[in-house]
C-alpha cells in the first residue's frame, strides 16, 4: 500500500515536470500563432495573449506583399528537384553497396570517403564552391542549389537506404537473376518496389532539410525572384520589421507544410532524423 | 566488351559513380581548393600569390578570431551540459509513465523540425523590450527587459544559445529514450527487489546501459557545435561588438563581405582539422574495441 501511494505521488510529480517542459515549448509557439492573427494596433496593449479581434488578413498580406506564390514555388522546386536527383543517385549507390556487392572493397572505400566527408564543415568549401558556381553560371539559379542540396544530403540518404536494402532477402534477387533479369531490372523491378518505405522516410527528411536550409540559400541565391522561403523570411524581418502580424503569418506559412507532414508521418520523421545522426 | 568491364565488381562501381561524382564535385573538390587557397592571399579577382603560412600567423594574432574560438568553446560546453542533463532527466521520466507519452514526445521534438529562421523570430519577439515579455511586464508596470538580451554584450551569446538549445533538446530526448527502451526490464525488477531508489536505478542501471548512445550524443554535439551559424547570424550577426561572434560567422564575413578568400580558407581549414581530430579520435577508439 505504502509503495503504491508513493509511486502514485511521484507520478504526479513526473507529470508536473513533463507538463512544465512541454509548456516551455507550447507557449512560445502559441505566441507566434496569436501574433499571426492579431491586428497591429493590438500589439502594444496585448503583446502575449489571444487577440481580442482576429485578423486573418495578416495571412493575405503576407501572401500578397511577400509574393508568396512565387516563393512557395521556388522552395517547392528546390525540394522536388533535390528529391529527384538525390534519391536517384543515393538509391543507385545504396543498391550497389547493399545488394550488388555487399562484401566488396566498395563499402570500405565509400565508408572512408564519408568519414572524411562528415569531418568537413560547410564553411570549409562554401567559398570555393561559390566561386566555382559563379564561373559555371550556376550561381543564382535554382538548379545550382538543387545540385548542392543533393550532394549535401547524399551521404545520409545513401546510408539510410543501404541499411534498409541490406535486410531484403537475397533469395528474391537470386530468383530474379535466374529468370534472366538484368542488373538494372534487379534495381527497378525488385529493389525499388520493396524499399519504398525507406525511400519515403528519406524523402521526408530531405524535404525537411531543404525546406528549412538557410546558409546555402542566403549565399547562393541573390535575386529576390528566385529566393526560397527561408531566405525571403530573413529579408522580411528587416523589411517589415515592425509589422509583427505579417511576419508571424509569413513564418507560420513557412512552418505549416512541415508541421502537417510531421503530423502524418511523425514516426518516420523521428526515426529518420535520429538514425541519420546516430548511424551516419 | 571486355570481361572486367562487365563483372559484378565493375558494375557495382558504375552504380556508385553518380553519388561519388556529385559529392566530389560539390564537397571534396572545393574543400581541397580551400586547403590550397589558405596558403595564398587571393581576394577572388586578382593574381594568386603564394604566401606560405602567413595567413595562419595572422589568424593567431586576430583578436576577433580568438574571441570567436572562445565563444565556440563556451557554446560547446553549454550544449554538452544543459540540454544533455535536461534531456536525460526528461527521457528517464518519460520511461516511467504510460499515459500521454506520445504527446510529450511529439511536443518536445516539434521545435527540432522548425526552420531556424522561424525559431529565431519567435524568440526575438518574446525577448523584445517593448513587445513580447518586455511589453507584457511593462503593461503590469514592471520594468523587466530594458533592452533585448540579444542586443546586450553580456547576454547576447547566451540568449542566442538559449534559442538554439530550445530547438535542440527534444532531439536528445528521443535519442536517449531509444537507448533507455533497449534496457532489459529484468534489471529494474531485480533492483526493485533490492530496494533501490529511483536515482540509484538511474545511476547504476540506466546510465551505464545507455553509455554507447550517450557518448555518441556528446560527440555529435561537439561536431555540430563547430559550424554553428544560423542562429547567431539571424539573431545578432555576431554583435554587439563581436560579443556573440562565432568562428563560422567570422569566416562568413571574411569570405562574403571582404572577399578575403585566402584568409577565410585558413579559418575553414582550422575548423576542418579540429573536427577531423575529433572524428579520427572517435574512429580509432572504436577500432580499438572501445564499445561506444
Amino acid at each position: 500500500m505504502a509503495t503504491a501511494r508513493f509511486r502514485q505521488r511521484s507520478s504526479y510529480i513526473n507529470h508536473a515536470i513533463l507538463i512544465f517542459m512541454a509548456l516551455t515549448i507550447i507557449l512560445p509557439l502559441l505566441v507566434l500563432a496569436f501574433n499571426s492573427i492579431k491586428p497591429s494596433s493590438e500589439f502594444g496593449a496585448n503583446p502575449l495573449g489571444f487577440p481580442n479581434e482576429i485578423r486573418l488578413m495578416n495571412y493575405y498580406d503576407a501572401w500578397v506583399n511577400g509574393n508568396y506564390t512565387q516563393i512557395f514555388m521556388n522552395s517547392l522546386t528546390l525540394v522536388i528537384g533535390t528529391l529527384i536527383l538525390n534519391l536517384t543517385v543515393s538509391g543507385l549507390a545504396a543498391f550497389s553497396l547493399a545488394v550488388l556487392n555487399p562484401r566488396g572493397i566498395q563499402t570500405i572505400v565509400v565508408g572512408l570517403y564519408l568519414l572524411v566527408g562528415i569531418s568537413i564543415p560547410a564553411q570549409l568549401f562554401i567559398l570555393p564552391l561559390f566561386l566555382m558556381w559563379k564561373s559555371l553560371y550556376l550561381l543564382d539559379t535554382r538548379i545550382g542549389l538543387i545540385i548542392i542540396y543533393s550532394a549535401l544530403n547524399a551521404p545520409f540518404a545513401t546510408f539510410l537506404i543501404r541499411s534498409y536494402m541490406l535486410q531484403l532477402p537475397t533469395e528474391l534477387f537470386e530468383a530474379a537473376k535466374l529468370d534472366g533479369a538484368s542488373v538494372m531490372q534487379l534495381f527497378t523491378r525488385v529493389a525499388l518496389p520493396l524499399s519504398w518505405p525507406v525511400f519515403l522516410t528519406t524523402a521526408l527528411i530531405v524535404s525537411l532539410t531543404v525546406w528549412n536550409e538557410f546558409l546555402f540559400a542566403i549565399t547562393f541565391i541573390i535575386t529576390d525572384e528566385y529566393k526560397p522561403i527561408s531566405s525571403i523570411l530573413f529579408t522580411f524581418q528587416s523589411r517589415f520589421a515592425n509589422d509583427y502580424g505579417l511576419v508571424s503569418a509569413a513564418s507560420i506559412l513557412m512552418a505549416a507544410p512541415i508541421a502537417i507532414l510531421f503530423m502524418f508521418f511523425q514516426r518516420r520523421f523521428i526515426a529518420g532524423l535520429t538514425s541519420g545522426a546516430t548511424k551516419g | 566488351m571486355p570481361k572486367f568491364l562487365t563483372s559484378i565488381n565493375a558494375i557495382s562501381w558504375y552504380f556508385l559513380f553518380p553519388v561519388i561524382f556529385i559529392h566530389f564535385f560539390v564537397v571534396m573538390f572545393p574543400s581541397v581548393l580551400s586547403l590550397l587557397l589558405c596558403l595564398t592571399d587571393w581576394n577572388g579577382f586578382g593574381r594568386i600569390n603564394y604566401v606560405g603560412l602567413e595567413n595562419f600567423q595572422e589568424l593567431f594574432r586576430d583578436r576577433v578570431f580568438k574571441k570567436a574560438v572562445k565563444h565556440n568553446i563556451i557554446w560547446t560546453v553549454m550544449f554538452l551540459t544543459i540540454p544533455v542533463i535536461v534531456a536525460l532527466i526528461i527521457a528517464y521520466l518519460l520511461t516511467g509513465i504510460k499515459r500521454g507519452q506520445l504527446f510529450y514526445r511529439l511536443v518536445y521534438f516539434f521545435p527540432y523540425i522548425l526552420a531556424s529562421i522561424v525559431n529565431c523570430l519567435i524568440w526575438r519577439y518574446i525577448f523584445h523590450p517593448r513587445h513580447g515579455l518586455g511589453g507584457w511586464f511593462e503593461n503590469q508596470g514592471i520594468d523587466f527587459l530594458a533592452k533585448s538580451p540579444f542586443a546586450m554584450k553580456e547576454t547576447a551569446l547566451y540568449a542566442v544559445a538559449w534559442v538554439d538549445m530550445w530547438h535542440f533538446w527534444g532531439f536528445l530526448v528521443i535519442i536517449y529514450l531509444t537507448g533507455m527502451y533497449q534496457v532489459d526490464d529484468s534489471l529494474y525488477e531485480a533492483a526493485d527487489i533490492e530496494g533501490a531508489t529511483k536515482f540509484q536505478k538511474f545511476r547504476y542501471i540506466t546510465l551505464p546501459m545507455i553509455r554507447p548512445i550517450f557518448v555518441l550524443s556528446l560527440i555529435i554535439i561537439i561536431i555540430w557545435s563547430v559550424p554553428t551559424f544560423d542562429y547567431v547570424y539571424i539573431l545578432t550577426m555576431g554583435g554587439p561588438a563581436y560579443s556573440s561572434e562565432v568562428v563560422a560567422n567570422h569566416l562568413y564575413s571574411q569570405a562574403f563581405q571582404r572577399m578575403n578568400v585566402g584568409y577565410a580558407s585558413t579559418i575553414g581549414v582550422m575548423m576542418f582539422f579540429y573536427v577531423g581530430i575529433i572524428v579520427g579520435f572517435f574512429a580509432i577508439l572504436r577500432r580499438m574495441g572501445w564499445e561506444v
